[in-house]
C-alpha cells in the first residue's frame, strides 16, 4: 500500500494541557514513575500510486499541522525509518 | 456602508454579527464560504463557531475556503477584517495574524461575561474605544488561549498591537492575558471575545461590543474622505 503516516506533535515548549491531564490521571491507576506525557496525531495518507514523499511533506506542511506550534515528522509506511521535516 | 458576515458550514454567531452590524448603522450583506465573490463589501467580519467542525485544528480547513482567498488578497489590501473567536483562529491559520489559538490551559470549555482592557486604538475596529477602557463582553471558547513565541509576543508588545487584554481574571491562559491583537497595518483584527454578543441591553451585559462595529464605519468614513481604504484610523 502506498501509505504515507505523519506524526504531528506541539513543539516543546508549546504546554500540552491534555497531556498533563493524561499524567495526572497515571497515579489513580497506580503508575507513579510517568514524568510527562504529550499528545500527539497521527495521520495516514494513502497515495493512488507510489507514494510520493514530497507531496505528503507539502500536505503536512499547509494543511497538517501548524509550523506556529506543531512540528511534523513523515514517513512511508512500510519503511521503520522515520524523516524528520 | 456594507459589511459583509462570512458564513462557514458550522459557524454559529454569523447572525448575531450581522445583526450588530445592522445596529451599528451598516448594510449587512451575508457571505458564503463557498462563493469567491465578496459583493462589493467595504469590511469583513469572520464570525464565531465551529468552521468545518473545528476538525484538524479551529480555522485551519477554513482558511482554504474559496471565499477566503478573497479575503486574504484584500486584507493585504487594506480591506478591514475583523475575527471574533473561531475567527480569530481562521484569521491566525490564514497568516494574516501571528500566533495561534490553544487549548484552554484548564482544558474547561468557558463561558462567561468578561472584562476586557482596551489597548491600541488606533486599528480600523477599535478607534471609538479610549486606551484603558474598560469593557465587559462575553467570552465562550474551548481553544482560546493565545501563544506565540517570545520574540513574537514581545514585538506585538513593542508595537502596540495587543488591542485588549483580560483582566480581572485570564479565562483560558493566554500568554500575557492577550485577547486581541491587529496587524501592523490595524486593518485586521482577531479577538477571542464576542463584541456581537453585547450591542442590545435586552441580551447583552452591555453594549460595549457595539464600539467595534462603529469604529470601522468611522474608519471607513475617513477612508473615503481621504480616497484611501488605511485600517490605521488615528481617533
Amino acid at each position: 500500500m502506498a501509505r504515507v503516516v505523519v506524526d504531528v506533535m506541539l513543539k516543546p515548549e508549546i504546554l500540552d494541557p491534555q497531556g498533563q491531564a493524561v499524567a495526572n490521571a497515571l497515579p489513580r491507576l497506580g503508575v507513579t514513575d510517568v514524568s510527562s506525557v504529550r499528545i500527539g496525531r497521527r495521520i495516514e495518507i494513502d497515495f493512488a500510486g507510489e507514494p510520493d514523499l514530497d507531496r505528503a511533506r507539502e500536505i503536512a506542511d499547509k494543511l497538517l499541522a501548524n509550523p506556529v506550534i506543531e512540528d511534523f515528522e513523515i514517513r512511508v509506511a512500510e519503511d521503520a525509518a522515520a524523516e524528520v521535516a | 456602508m456594507r459589511i459583509g458576515v462570512v458564513t462557514f458550514p458550522g459557524s454559529l454567531d454569523d447572525g448575531d454579527a450581522a445583526r450588530a452590524a445592522r445596529i451599528a448603522g451598516a448594510e449587512a450583506v451575508r457571505l458564503w464560504h463557498g462563493d469567491p465573490d465578496l459583493h462589493g463589501v467595504d469590511a469583513v467580519v469572520l464570525p464565531g463557531g465551529f468552521s468545518y467542525g473545528d476538525y484538524l485544528r479551529c480555522g485551519a480547513i477554513a482558511r482554504f475556503a474559496p471565499v477566503m482567498e478573497s479575503i486574504i488578497d484584500a486584507a493585504r489590501g487594506g480591506l478591514p477584517v475583523l475575527g471574533i473567536c473561531n475567527g480569530f483562529q481562521v484569521l491566525c491559520e490564514a497568516h494574516l495574524l501571528p500566533g495561534a489559538l490553544t487549548r484552554n490551559q484548564h482544558l474547561h470549555f468557558r463561558n462567561r461575561d468578561q472584562w476586557l482592557k482596551v489597548e491600541a486604538t488606533n486599528t480600523a475596529w477599535t478607534n471609538r474605544f479610549t486606551p484603558g477602557q474598560e469593557i465587559l463582553i462575553p467570552v465562550k471558547n474551548g481553544e482560546g488561549c493565545f501563544v506565540a513565541d517570545q520574540r513574537t509576543l514581545d514585538s506585538l508588545e513593542a508595537e502596540g498591537r495587543v488591542i485588549a487584554r483580560y483582566i480581572r481574571g485570564n479565562p483560558n491562559g493566554s500568554q500575557r492575558d492577550i485577547a486581541g491583537i491587529t496587524n501592523e497595518a490595524g486593518n485586521v483584527v482577531g479577538i477571542m471575545p464576542h463584541p456581537e454578543h453585547a450591542v442590545e441591553a435586552l441580551t447583552g451585559p452591555s453594549l460595549d461590543g457595539l464600539g467595534f462595529f462603529t469604529s470601522v464605519l468611522r474608519a471607513l468614513a475617513g477612508a473615503t474622505a481621504d480616497g484611501q481604504l488605511a485600517g490605521g484610523q488615528q481617533r
